[in-house]
């Protein structure tokens, strides 16, 4: 067997573990490993200019490709910064394994120089964390953290490394495991057949159904098999904002995202449902409204790798608990079979009946019929997203901030296929599209990536325009240009009688062409409806470029349906600012 | 509802307070907490006491097993079972009072363990509510510590909570 140090083990068991890409930073107690890194690693290591990068970036990466994302943070301060991005992997599940350096075995607990408690302080926001006590373990420890990070419910795991145990003169015996047994976990391989064979009854008998389809159906890779079933059956599927792309964005029988700022269909459909079939999904309050109130007359359906998710905010009637793609695979069996026997299920005259309802809601009030838009000059942030939509034939990887443009987007982009929606929904955090976007064109150099964002949102992790350059990422950002804190100034337009408490910068903007050009990227302005489709264009005609699109947008547009809180229910939303239902 | 949850979890630094951490994240409260390591020295059994209704112990429950640090988890108070908690109780003892102390002592099985001139420390071994009662019991003494082991249980019969 192979000698090596400890900084050489974690960078072969990186390279035995397949990793892509190392997303990260510098700094004293994690030299070793960059030592290690530089002198024999066949991985290319990512340089980003701020931590929180390098996690939104692994996450960007995991996102798309569905492989964990690997970050290198030095400790102390390294550690910190990578905090949010944690945060933001764990509330979205999203399999990422973080090494973070620790200060000397010696010095632990003593306040030592750039010491901090990871584990402590990422405990909360991790799917599971490990100290790393002697430098032979450090195999097993990493296989762990892979196996746990990427499986059942994926999530960041984060191994803390103290500085000692990679010292490159101390060798040991290098062995990476294929394969690891931990007694303790051990997430469920497949649904309970008794119930679904239960919920397939249930499905079938239903008059007024909607599958509702969360992240937990791209996680799963299970898009294939919803979409098989909902075609199966002509049941209509509404996606979470977690969820676009986990059914075809532009199929008829998608009714879109439901939610606070979901489709009046979809909420409508919710809400008047008897039978909903929830994939992958969690209730989260952002879809529910009140959840005294929610779905009245619905029977509920739950599918979830996870347990915790299921009854934890709305009553499951019958929760199966598995990995969506093989329990839907089992329930596609199920309904062919009770089909076999009784050829009339689905009930045709009822479900024929409930289309005609959700094509009424549909033609009432839904999205593309352009009325949402009011009377204005200047460019309306959903003609920009139509226009990226047509420049990039509805077939680019999109990544988002946070705030109006992220829902814009959601909204007027529909997503065809998985995995191409990428924003941070659990945790919402501004600054994710950037870093996000660059993890994501790593792994896709040949497809379009773009990042919608904010005036607001880009400058959180702006200096990333650095790292673009370095790595020469040749990612669009469309800057939905609003010159405010958009979604929180619509905030206090609904419930602050228009009090701008700052959400707006008076002037100190800066000439973000100017910016992105010192940068060496190419900027460019919009202020004209009719410059933006062939702005668009010339953007993503530069295929080796960054190219930054300002377009200035009516700063007074809100995003509209949105639920009416507090006591509300699905059904309950305004439909633009004087408009309710 | 007051429930016992006791779990076999890994012996290993930090597991600890995820288990703990999970409770102040998630709002639960812990009203008593046990732990020690069992005949496997690469097992720890901990056992806490809290309350809630039976939706939020079965989300408590789910999320307890979903840690990776714990291995094996009950809710002995699903069933029948034994629990047990210790205390040590330190009180004034002089003059009449004295006699009185000793005799409420034997009536609830207690031993006085440790004994001055001024003063009994009482160990009374029991149900938490055979040990809130003798605190009770001991209203007119002065009081001048309690210590309280917390909760350990175990079910009745064959039932074993084991690897
Ligand atoms: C890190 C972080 N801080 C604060 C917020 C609260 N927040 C949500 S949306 C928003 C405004 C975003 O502004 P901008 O990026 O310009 O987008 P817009 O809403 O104008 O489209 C804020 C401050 C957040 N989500 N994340
Ligand atoms: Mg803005």
């Amino acid at each position: 067997m192979e000698l090596l140090s400890g900084g050489e083990m974690i960078a072969r068991a990186l390279e035995d573990e397949g990793v892509e890409y190392i997303f990260g930073y510098p700094g004293g107690a994690v030299l070793h490993i960059y030592d290690a890194l530089f002198k024999d690693c066949k991985i290319p290591h990512i340089l980003v200019r701020h931590e929180q990068a390098a996690t939104h970036a692994a996450d960007g990466y995991a996102r798309a490709t569905g492989k964990p994302g690997v970050v290198l943070v030095t400790s102390g301060p390294g550690a910190t910064n990578a905090i949010t991005g944690i945060a933001t992997a764990y509330m979205d599940s999203i399999p990422m394994v973080v090494l973070a350096g620790q200060v000397q075995s010696h010095l632990i607990g003593e306040d030592a120089f750039q010491e901090t408690d990871m584990i402590g302080i990422s405990r909360p926001i991790v799917k599971h964390s490990f100290m790393v006590k002697r430098t032979e373990d450090l195999p097993i420890m990493i296989k762990k953290a892979f196996r746990i990070a990427s499986s059942g419910r994926p999530g960041p795991v984060v191994i803390d490394i103290p500085k000692d145990l990679t010292r490159p003169d101390a060798k040991y015996e290098y062995h990476y495991p294929e394969t690891v047994k931990m007694r303790s976990y051990a997430p469920a391989q497949r649904g309970h057949t008794g119930q679904i064979k239960k919920a397939t009854k249930l499905l079938l008998a239903a008059k007024r159904p909607i599958i509702y389809a969360g992240g937990g159906v791209l996680l799963g890779d299970a898009s294939e098999q919803l979409t098989q079933l909902a075609r199966e059956l002509n049941y209509p599927v509404t996606k979470t904002l977690m969820g676009l792309g986990a059914y075809p964005g532009t199929d008829r029988q998608c009714l879109g995202m439901l939610g606070m700022h979901g489709f009046y269909e979809a909420n409508m459909a919710m809400h008047n449902s008897d039978c909903i079939l929830a994939v992958g999904a969690r209730f989260d309050d952002r879809v529910t409204n009140t959840v005294g109130k929610f779905c009245p007359g619905a029977k509920v359906i739950h599918i979830d790798i996870d347990p915790a998710s299921i009854s934890k905010i709305v009553m499951a009637d019958i929760p199966i608990v598995g990995p969506v793609q093989s329990v839907l695979t089992e329930m596609l069996a199920q309904i062919a079979s009770l089909r076999e026997k009784d050829s009339s299920l689905p009930d045709k005259p009822a479900l024929e009946h409930w289309w005609q309802q959700i094509e009424e809601w549909r033609a009432a009030h839904g999205l593309f019929t352009g009325r949402r838009y009011g009377e204005s000059d200047m460019i309306m942030p959903q003609q920009v997203i139509q226009s990226l939509y047509r420049a990039t034939k509805g077939d680019a990887y999109i990544t988002s901030d946070v705030g109006q443009h992220q829902m814009f987007a959601a909204q007027y982009y529909p997503f065809d296929k998985p995995r191409r929606w990428i924003n941070s929904g659990g945790l919402g955090t501004m600054g994710f599209g950037l870093p996000a976007a660059m993890g994501v064109k790593l792994a896709f150099p040949d497809m379009d990536v773009a990042c919608v964002t904010g005036e607001g949102s880009i400058q959180m992790n702006i200096q990333e325009l650095s790292t673009c350059t370095q790595y020469d990422s040749a990612i669009k950002i469309i800057n939905l240009r609003n010159n405010n804190l958009g979604m929180v100034t619509q905030w206090q337009d609904m419930q602050y009688e228009g009090r701008y408490a700052m959400s707006t910068y008076e002037d100190s903007l800066p000439d973000f062409v100017k910016l992105v050009e010192a940068y060496g990227h190419v900027g460019i302005q919009v202020t004209n409806l009719a410059d933006l489709d062939g702005a668009m264009d010339e953007a993503f005609a530069m295929k080796d470029k960054l190219v930054f699109l300002d377009v200035i947008i009516d700063p007074t547009e809100h995003v509209y349906p949105m639920h009416i809180a507090p006591n509300g229910a699905m059904k309950d939303m305004w439909l633009s600012k004087n408009e309710r239902t | 509802m007051r429930r016992i949850i006791s779990m076999l979890m890994e012996n290993e630094p930090g597991a600890l307070s995820r288990v703990i951490g999970l409770f102040s994240q998630r709002g639960y409260n812990i009203e008593t907490l046990n732990v020690a390591p069992t005949d496997d020295p690469t097992l720890s059994r901990l056992t806490l006491t809290t309350v809630g209704s039976d939706l939020r112990i079965e989300q408590l429950t789910k999320q307890l097993n979903k840690l990776v640090d714990v291995v094996k988890l009950a809710d002995l108070t699903e069933g029948a079972h034994i629990e047990r908690d210790m205390m040590l109780i330190k009180v004034r003892a002089s003059g009449a009072a004295r006699h009185e102390i000793k005799r409420t002592t034997d009536i609830f099985r207690g031993q006085i363990v440790d004994v001055g001139p001024n003063i009994y420390t009482i160990q009374i071994i029991g149900t938490s509510e055979k040990l809130d009662a003798f605190v009770a019991a001991m209203s007119d003494v002065d009081i001048l510590e309690v210590v309280r082991s917390g909760v350990a249980g175990i079910s009745r019969g064959e039932k074993v909570l084991s690897l």
